[in-house]
């Protein structure tokens, strides 16, 4: 059963100076696929994802990934071993140029010309900007080197911090078409969105939060086609407690 | 009354009170019961490095700034009084307007450098600070016709605070009545006003908003205080005092020079002394200045007693770590375990071990 | 890396014109220079005085790029780094006093070596005491400014008194090696020896950290980390272990900084390092604070400015750099090459 996990969160509980965030998070992430996490602001979907990171140590509880504890791994052994990260805030080195910031994601400093070709047929604007400061492109620009700059190696799990958020609707398309491309690789996706309609799009499975908790995970179809669950979980997230 | 006179803000632990009542009473009967000049100076020492050293504390302590200019606006205090009374000659008109003049000065300036860096970063005040005390350093060794530069101001003092003017015939228990007494008495009575208008300050509600800000600035932002006006306010409240002070020092050693009031060394020894004594309390303050100061006239002592001991052993290296002339060493010491393991310093410390 | 550029129809980069922004302060400073070329009327004078002002410039640029860094980096403000410069120079000027041989011969390149070696053994020593304050000292208060201004100062102090303690009480005069001192002359134009050398080593030391941060991967890993640690060690980067290499790197230079320092004044105090940690300190805000690049423009401009006015007006010279700092910091608040953070 657990060898079909990719990544296994059981009952871990996060502090952030005196706040208690996530308070007892189980969560399982099956192999392969996309993964959408839901729910309204202060759920706790980013701290579970930098708690997963080991940006911030869990308190209580467990990570699992591919079998294995990772709970108090540092986050660049955590990195090392197969976990890329796309933050809320992009984390790009805006001083940097796209490519310095591509070469710094490349474990070995070579990137891999396949590879590399493959990210200017999904994000073409990279190639166009290569040279340029990262600092200079748009919202849109930064979010795909974002996304670039996790992919360009291989990796076994990719995290995805709202990667819609504040992006105009023409971009988010062209997001959206790149993640169902990525859906064909072996990486497994796990995404935080609010965009309702491009988790529809690229999500298989779905873990909604609240208040430091996961209150539903099932298929996200199921939660697509049921629009009562939709309006309890989601448009009126006071409720989700009963 | 004792509630009245301490704002309500009591030392809180057994051990603290008989401290502090131990250093009140050795300060007001020093000239009994340690006759001689020497332990006069330093008590009078302590006192008013009781007063700079509280007022560093509603800085550092209260608001979480780091200056290091804290010694320019004690010398500014200094100077106003040393210049007035070196110009005017020696009368009470003179230290008057000194001390008011220094005040006046050292506020505003305190305000002008608070409009210009308080707004940003910790790390950027302290740095600003520093460069602007440096400054007023050459400026005072530059300007040597009223400062007298690097050599200072030596002055006279009314005749009636000299110990030239003999109150009585007799001595009292073996102590000659006489100004140096009355002076004495003058500056501990003023350093002791000065500690107890802080105490109160700290304690009325401008101290709680100040406390607010130090938990969680953002917070306190967001309740609607204007931090940067808090902290302009506690900049000159703090420049205020530190001039002040630096005026009794002016009038108690007749003399004023940068050694004894802007050097930078003089701004270390209240760094150690806020910190050893407990930041954000100003009774640390009092334990910090007296431990510091009887450390700097009398450990010295001590360690030179075990360094020869150690010497004529012949042991290596330790004779010289305990020489006197590096007692500095084991406060620097003693200072960054301060930081480390009790930031509320030897204050906190009894406040905690009674509970 | 150039493999990936093969076949890249990249739009090229936007090119820097000569007068962009960031190449303005370095234009300021010529101007400068030719406006004391202006005022001070004779040409040998001026080429003397900047030959002084640059080589005192290149001196605090060594000494103040280790900071620079640091704070860039790990967002440290290190007090201690005033300490580092003194200990640099007491073990530089100690190797020197060791090797009277070396120095006193008339031989150029003994005279050259001793210098590098006694460097060398500041650097060293420097470095490992910057092992030891990291560790011991900074580890445990990252990301707390009031904490670390403090105990930073704590180091400062207990390592000012170890110097106190290995060397004795006294300042220790020294003169320079035979070569490095008196000066050429070309005409009526004077360059004192030791001035070049101190240009020399400064610009090596400038382009070598150019070359390391534009051009090899910890390069790359160090300017990344600045604006962002978290997503550093987010991509596999063990910042902590960054975080030692610069901190044992800028000690070393604070160290090599020292001996060229000592040198320079020919005496070496135990307060040294604190009295020039104010220039320091203003060469790193006018600089912007964590910037190597603006280190550098800014130190050039100190020790200019220093120079000019000690010659036009003793009397302002003293305050002259303040008064740089309070004109730079109204033309740009955040330094003359502010650094991007994000955190």
């Amino acid at each position: 059963m657990s060898d079909q996990l990719c990544l296994n969160l059981q009952g871990v509980h996060t502090h952030i100076g005196q706040y208690h965030i996530l308070q007892g998070v189980d969560m399982k992430v099956p192999r392969g696929g996309v993964t959408m996490l839901l729910g309204r602001n202060g759920a706790g979907k980013t701290t579970t994802m930098r708690t997963i990171m080991g940006l911030w140590q869990a308190s209580q509880g467990s990570v699992t990934f591919n079998g294995s504890d990772i709970t108090k791994m540092e986050t660049h052994d955590i990195s090392k071993n197969g976990i890329s990260y796309v933050p809320e805030d992009m984390g790009i080195f805006s001083a940097l140029s796209v490519k310095e910031n591509m070469i710094l994601a490349a474990r070995t400093g070579e990137m891999d010309e396949a590879r590399l070709d493959w990210i200017f047929q999904l994000f073409p604007a990279m190639k166009k900007f290569w040279n340029w400061p990262a600092g200079n492109l748009s919202g849109g620009q930064k979010q795909m080197l974002a996304i670039s700059r996790a992919v360009i190696e291989p990796s076994s799990l990719l995290l995805v911090d709202e990667p819609t958020k504040g992006l105009a609707p023409a971009i988010i398309g062209a997001l959206t078409e790149a993640f169902v491309e990525l859906k064909q690789t072996d990486t497994t996706i796990l995404m935080v969105e609010q965009n309702f309609q491009m988790a529809k799009t690229i999500g298989d499975t779905v873990c909604v939060m609240d208040d430091g908790r996961v209150v539903h995970s099932g298929k996200m179809s199921d939660l697509a086609e049921n629009e009562q669950l939709q309006e309890q979980l989601l448009g009126l997230s006071m409720g989700a407690h009963q | 009354m004792f509630s009245y006179i301490f704002s309500g803000d009591f030392p809180r632990s057994k051990l603290l009170t008989l401290l502090l009542v131990v250093i009140v009473v050795g300060l007001v009967l020093t000239p009994w019961l340690f006759p001689g000049s020497r332990s006069m100076e330093t008590a009078m020492r302590i006192a008013i490095f009781i007063v700079l050293v509280a007022s560093y504390d509603l800085l550092l302590g209260y608001t979480g700034i780091v200056s290091f200019a804290h010694t320019m606006f004690f010398g500014i205090g200094a100077y106003g009084v040393a210049i007035t009374l070196n110009e005017m000659g020696r009368g009470y008109d003179a230290i008057f307007i000194g001390t008011a003049l220094g005040f006046v000065g050292s506020v505003l300036l305190a305000f002008l450098i608070g409009l210009f860096s308080l707004r940003v970063k910790a790390i950027f005040f302290a740095m600003v600070t520093l460069a602007v005390a440096s400054a007023f350093t050459l400026l005072v060794s530059q300007l040597y016709q009223f400062t007298g530069g690097e050599d200072g101001l030596t002055y006279s003092i009314p005749r009636e605070l000299s110990p030239a003017f003999k109150l009585m015939k007799d001595k009292v228990f073996g102590v000659s009545i006489n100004g140096k007494l009355v002076l004495y008495y003058c500056i501990l009575f003023a350093s002791f006003g000065l500690f107890l208008f802080m105490l109160r300050v700290v304690n009325s509600p401008f101290g709680r908003v100040l406390q607010a800000i130090r938990e969680n600035e953002f917070r306190a932002e967001a309740i609607g205080y204007r931090t940067v006006i808090y902290r302009t306010a506690t900049n000159c409240l703090a420049a205020g005092m530190a001039a002040l002070a630096g005026s009794l020092m002016a009038i108690w050693l007749k003399y004023t020079g940068p050694d004894t009031t802007l050097s930078l060394n003089i701004m270390v020894d209240i760094l150690l002394m806020v910190v050893i004594g407990g930041m954000g309390t100003l009774y640390g303050a009092v334990i910090g200045s007296t431990l510091f100061i009887m450390a700097q006239n009398y450990l010295q002592e001590l360690m030179k007693v075990a360094s020869d001991q150690f010497s004529a052993m012949g042991l290596p290296l330790l004779p010289d770590l305990i020489h006197p002339d590096r007692w500095l060493l084991w406060f620097g010491i003693l200072f960054i375990l301060s930081v480390y393991f009790f930031p509320t310093g030897i204050v906190g410390r009894l406040r905690k071990a009674k509970t | 890396m150039s493999t990936n550029d093969k076949g890249l129809s990249a739009t090229r980069a936007p090119k820097l014109s000569l007068l962009s922004e960031r190449n303005l302060p370095l234009l300021a400073t010529a101007i400068v220079s030719l406006a004391a070329l202006a005022l001070i009327g004779q040409f040998d004078t001026w080429v003397t005085l900047t030959l002084a002002g640059l080589a005192m410039g290149m001196m605090i640029f060594v000494m103040a790029s280790g900071l620079t860094l640091v704070f860039g980096l790990m967002d440290v403000l290190n007090f201690g780094h005033g300490a580092f410069i003194s200990l640099g120079a007491f073990a530089g000027i100690s190797v020197l006093l060791m090797l009277p041989s070396w120095t006193g011969a008339d031989v150029a390149f003994l005279n050259i070596a001793a210098i590098l070696l006694a460097v060398v053994a500041a650097m060293g020593l420097t470095g490992v005491a910057g092992y030891v304050f990291e560790r011991v000292i900074v580890k445990p208060v990252y990301g707390d400014h009031l904490k670390q201004i403090l105990i930073t100062m704590g180091g400062l102090i207990v390592t000012e008194q170890l110097i106190y303690v290995l060397w004795g009480p006294d300042e220790i005069t020294i003169l320079r090696p035979l070569a490095l001192q008196g000066s050429f002359t070309f005409g009526t134009i004077a360059i004192e020896k030791f001035r070049l050398l101190a240009v020399v080593l400064g610009l090596i030391i400038f382009f070598a950290m150019r070359w390391t941060l534009n051009g090899t991967r910890l390069g790359l890993v160090i300017r990344a980390g600045v604006e962002n640690r978290e997503m550093v060690s987010a991509l596999g980067y063990r910042i902590s272990m960054v975080f030692i290499l610069v901190f044992v790197a800028g000690s070393a230079l604070a160290g090599f900084g020292g001996v060229l320092w000592g040198l320079y004044e020919e005496v070496v105090t135990a307060h040294m390092g604190m009295n020039v940690m104010i220039l320091i300190f203003i060469v790193v805000i006018i600089g912007g604070l964590g910037s190597v690049e603006g280190c550098f423009i800014g130190a050039l401009m100190v020790g200019l400015l220093a120079n000019y006015t000690g010659y036009l007006a003793p009397k302002v010279a003293l305050g002259s750099n303040i008064l740089l700092m309070v004109l730079i910091l109204m033309w740009r608040p955040e330094g003359l090459l502010p650094v991007n953070k994000s955190r």
